[in-house]
């Protein structure tokens, strides 16, 4: 699943055999404005499906960040600690998060590209 | 009566006349004179009042019993969990969550965490009111309790109040108000009668002893029957005139604050209680409210006002509509400094997007409101005009647009080991 699928907390995830990439959406990073922190976990932990994994900051507000898959953290974006302002300029390359090894199937809960934008403009009154 | 958000900096709360009358019985050498040490023997009076002030918050907010020594809201917060933790284990029952509505003051989940709890959120209905529903499937007899804001910071009314105490109450767990807004009520409902078990009151928002560069705060914690035996300890009793502290409370949660709280916030409060008189603080509720009413109305069409009115106290409206000039809450709030009033609170409650808080309070003339409608209807004509122009602004201010974003990411850098700038620094002036 090269295929970007997204959260209902705006989490995204792209799938390449079983180790999955996850992110914030760019509609979450411009909700949140500049970021200028995250505290993210150490390679090793288990995360679960909608489990809280990590805290992302920007001058505005403090959020949860939340697992979108089942695994294990493979790796975490170093270059976050001293470069937060990725996440807003490309949150879908070099502003990626986790690297997650997969337990398990996909979930398939999570949805496409189209539905994501409906639910996100939704959801922003 | 909180700080006056749609005012210029220079006025922080309160008539000037009342602020006045609680310096000057703060002032008054029995009390401001007092050393905490001092035998009991010798401060009748301030046990006195001390004592009288508990009567008149329990009048007010239909509790039992009040402490009086958290220093400030969130400090009330903590005290009231650790209270209601303390209840429950006593019953050997170890619940380990609050619920906590995701429109509520960010103080709320803290308080929660500081005191060893899982924080879990309710969400808000369309209406921007609790969802009964969502509330239905997170209630467990893992519950503590429900932490509730009312009116909730979107200054609406939580209308299902008693079904969501009937609910809370029915699976073991208690209800705690948080009383940053109980100056929209105040005199008019009492949170103890809609099934509140905890309350905790601002005197530094609500009863008008300074705040915000001006002073400490007291964030008294009111309680129900049930809760009174975990009360911090000392408690000020009274037997035939005389009044003495009460330490030997052995289920007390213990002392929250050194000595007996701020006992200077006290007198003030007490005070404005007094001059206010009951009827008072029931018409500085309806004025509160009234002139919220009355800006909202001024403000429809100008900005966008997501949930349906009318309002209580404060309303919140979004500037997202401004989004295609590239204008954000951000901006609006800057405009309003340019023009002289102080900027409201912005992006919170976090439920609206590009969230624009105003809370008039119940000191402001219609003057004033006029005054401050115009100046957001000419900001907004400003955005379609001229952005580049708003996104200047404030220019008549000492300090203009402050680099908040560089300044966190640098102290974070240092933080973490990154930088050896400090970022912020204490400095010897010569003089």
């Amino acid at each position: 699943m090269a295929e970007r699928r997204y959260s209902k907390t705006h989490e995204w995830v792209t799938v390449d055999g079983k180790t999955a990439t996850v992110g914030i959406s760019d509609f979450a990073q411009a909700q949140l404005g500049d970021v200028v922190f995250l505290d993210l976990p150490k390679p090793g932990r288990k995360v679960g499906k909608g489990e809280a994994f990590g805290v992302i900051e920007s001058v505005k507000a403090a959020s949860d960040l939340y697992s979108p898959v089942n695994g294990t953290v493979a790796a975490v974006n170093e270059n976050l600690t001293s470069h937060p302002e990725l996440v807003n300029s490309d949150p879908y390359g070099e502003g990626w998060i986790l690297k997650v090894d997969l337990a398990g199937a996909v979930p398939t809960d999570l949805m496409d590209e189209a539905d994501y934008k409906k639910a996100a403009e939704a959801g922003a009154h | 009566m909180r700080s006056a958000r749609i005012r210029p900096t220079y006025r922080v709360s309160a008539s000037p006349r009342s602020c006045a009358t609680n310096e000057a019985a703060a002032a008054l050498p029995g009390f401001a004179g007092l050393h905490p040490y001092q035998d009991e023997e010798t401060v009748q009076g301030a046990l006195e009042l001390m004592y009288r002030l508990e009567r008149a918050l329990c009048a007010i907010v239909g509790v039992d019993r009040v402490t009086l020594q958290p220093a400030a809201g969130a400090h009330g917060e903590w005290t009231a969990l650790r209270m209601i933790q303390a209840y429950h284990r006593s019953r050997g029952d170890k619940r380990s969550e609050v619920l906590v509505p995701d429109s509520a003051h960010g103080t709320n989940p803290a308080s929660a965490a500081l005191s060893g709890f899982q924080v879990v959120e309710v969400r808000s209905g369309p209406d921007g009111r609790i969802s009964l529903a969502d509330l239905e499937s997170k209630l467990s007899p893992q519950v503590a309790a429900l932490m509730l804001t009312n009116p909730n910071t979107l200054g609406l009314f939580e209308r299902e109040i008693l079904d969501v105490a009937e609910m809370v109450h029915a699976t073991g767990a208690m209800l705690y108000y948080d009383g940053a807004n109980l100056n929209a009520f105040m005199g008019v409902a009492r949170p103890g009668d809609m099934g509140f078990d905890a309350v905790h009151m601002n005197l530094h928002k609500t009863f008008t002893t300074p705040h915000g560069g001006g002073g400490p705060g007291a964030g008294p914690v009111g309680v129900k029957a049930d809760l009174i035996p975990f009360l911090p300890h000392p408690t000020v009793e009274q037997s035939d005139g005389h009044y003495t502290f009460d330490f030997k409370r052995p289920k007390s949660i213990g002392r929250v604050r050194s000595f007996y709280g701020n006992f200077g916030m006290l007198v003030r409060a007490y005070t404005y209680i007094l001059a206010m008189g009951g009827d008072g603080l029931t018409q500085a509720s309806l004025d509160a409210v009234l002139s919220a009413n009355y800006l909202r109305k001024q403000v429809e069409g100008v900005l966008d006002l997501p949930h349906e009115g009318p309002c209580m106290h404060e309303f919140v409206a979004s500037a997202h509509n401004l989004a295609p000039q590239g204008v954000k809450a951000l901006d609006v709030a800057k405009g309003l400094l340019e023009r002289d009033f102080y900027a409201p609170t912005v992006y919170f409650p976090l439920v609206v997007a590009e969230a624009i808080m105003v809370e008039p309070t119940e000191t402001e003339s219609k003057a004033t409101l006029d005054a401050f409608a115009a100046a957001l209807k000419e900001i907004v004509e400003q955005a379609r005009t001229d952005p580049a122009a708003l996104h200047a602004e404030p220019h008549s201010l000492p300090v203009g647009r402050l680099d908040e974003v560089g300044t966190a990411r640098r102290i974070t850098a240092y933080l973490t080991g990154q930088s050896e700038d400090p970022v912020l620094r204490w400095k010897r002036v010569q003089k």
